[in-house]
């Protein structure tokens, strides 16, 4: 079996801005929407998802030989699982009131479109380390794109990032933020800018 | 009347006011992508509901016997193994893996049950069938059924297979009328001019916002209903 398929340096580059899996390709979109109130439950998943993401695709990129073509979304399936257990016992051991505020969206990692896109695209076709840079990059692309979501949602919403004032006190907090109408807002008008800039630069080349 | 009331208040706040979509954000990929036409997002959301009963069927059954500290069936497994023991079996560790595997074959057998039984129904909603493994909604309501079930503290709690299955069934309920209002709006936004980054999915999220937003409106309405019917 031959490998062929960008090489590792590429694979992390695409996965920040270029292919970003949120804003580029519109993956993950439940807890892109779901905990981006604040800063804080932001990070917390974009860190078990990456946590997983990475292990998930090193792993599948170890059994790729083994795996037969069609029990391979169950293989996948039953990996990110696996790791998605042991992100949710963690979380609930060392920060019981971040699992709290995340409640049934860490459990929903394992249907995140993300994670099996990729193991689906990079991991059971290429080798460990070309898998590892893709799942690296992929998930800072998923933190710069809950990042892009938060901070206007919890800066405009409760004035605050990271749970310290920001704005002044004076600030009349736009409450709908906070709720859920706020984030379809802020991740339409995102989207409308990426593909504005984008078109921009490619008019511009 | 209590009885039926509880049920109804379940089968309120899983369709409208909790509406899976617009308040839980989850299955957003469908509600994204086979949103364009009506009749397609209908049959969309009459395969979801269908399966979404199953699985919740599949993984109350498991979580109520075998999934839960202190569960009967791992229990009674336990002391045939080690006489006299008296420790509490929890298995709740296996409750992901085990469901995803549910919904995953859940949905095969729908597949295979459905090609040779109602091949006309097979045709209608057969293309779907795939995507709906890999639906947040279905696993987010089997987990909402795990944390009334495994999750309860108080023994009385603990849901029973009724309220289980009105909560799945009602949430997806819920999730059909949602992606249905919103294929109708897109079939009308296509003779709009839309500003061109925002065609696409931008457009769609925006007009969820609003949804979601006329949706927040149906909040207290399980109140309402528990004083009209309880008389409290």
């Amino acid at each position: 079996m031959t490998e062929t398929g960008p090489s590792a340096y590429e694979r992390f580059i695409n996965g920040i801005i270029p292919e970003n899996p949120t804003l580029r390709q519109l993956l993950g979109m439940c807890p892109t929407l779901a905990v981006t109130n604040g800063v804080k439950p932001a990070l917390t998943m974009a860190g078990a998802t990456a946590f997983v993401l990475i292990c998930a695709n090193v792993i599948t990129s170890l059994m790729r030989k083994l795996i037969k073509p069609h029990l391979r979304i169950l293989v996948f399936t039953l990996t990110i699982a696996t790791f998605v257990t042991i992100a949710d016992r963690f979380l609930q051991a060392f920060m019981p009131e971040m699992s709290k505020v995340l409640g049934p969206y860490v459990p929903l990692i394992i249907v995140n479109c993300i994670i099996i896109s990729r193991c689906e695209i990079c991991g059971s076709k290429q080798g460990v380390k070309v898998a590892l840079a893709d799942a690296v990059g992929m998930s800072l692309g998923f933190l710069v794109a809950l990042l892009s979501i938060s901070i206007p949602r919890e800066l405009l919403g409760s004035g605050t990032l990271l749970g310290l004032r920001v704005l002044p006190e004076a600030w009349p907090n736009w409450g709908v933020q906070v709720l859920p109408p706020g984030a379809f807002l802020t991740l339409g008008l995102i989207l409308a800018f990426v593909n504005w800039y984008s078109a921009r630069r490619a008019a511009k080349v | 009347m209590e009885y039926l009331a509880q049920l109804m208040l379940i089968a309120v706040a899983a369709a409208i006011i909790n509406n899976f979509v617009l308040h839980y954000f989850v299955g957003i990929c469908p509600f994204i992508g086979v949103s364009r036409k009506v009749d397609m997002a209908f049959g969309m959301g009459c395969a979801v509901t269908f399966v979404i009963s199953i699985a919740a069927f599949l993984s109350w059954t498991f979580t109520y016997f075998i999934g839960r500290p202190g569960a009967p069936l791992t229990t009674f497994i336990w002391r045939q193994v080690a006489p006299g023991s008296t420790a509490v079996i929890d298995l709740s560790i296996l409750n992901y893996i085990i469901f995803i595997f549910v919904i995953a074959s859940s949905v095969q057998f729908v597949e295979m049950y459905l090609r040779r039984f109602f091949p006309p129904l097979f045709k209608a909603f057969g293309i779907f069938l795939p995507l709906i493994t890999t639906n947040c909604a279905i696993l987010f309501a089997c987990l909402e059924i795990m944390k009334h079930v495994a999750g309860a503290s108080d023994p009385a709690q603990i849901w029973g297979l009724d309220k289980a299955l009105t909560l799945a069934i009602f949430g997806g309920i819920g999730f059909a009328i949602a992606i249905t209002i919103m294929a109708g709006i897109r079939e009308e936004l296509d003779g709009c001019d839309v500003p061109k980054p925002l065609r696409g999915a931008g457009i769609t999220l925006l007009v969820a916002g609003i949804l979601a937003m006329a949706f927040m409106g149906f909040t207290g309405v399980d109140r309402g209903l528990e004083t009209l019917i309880l008389g409290k």
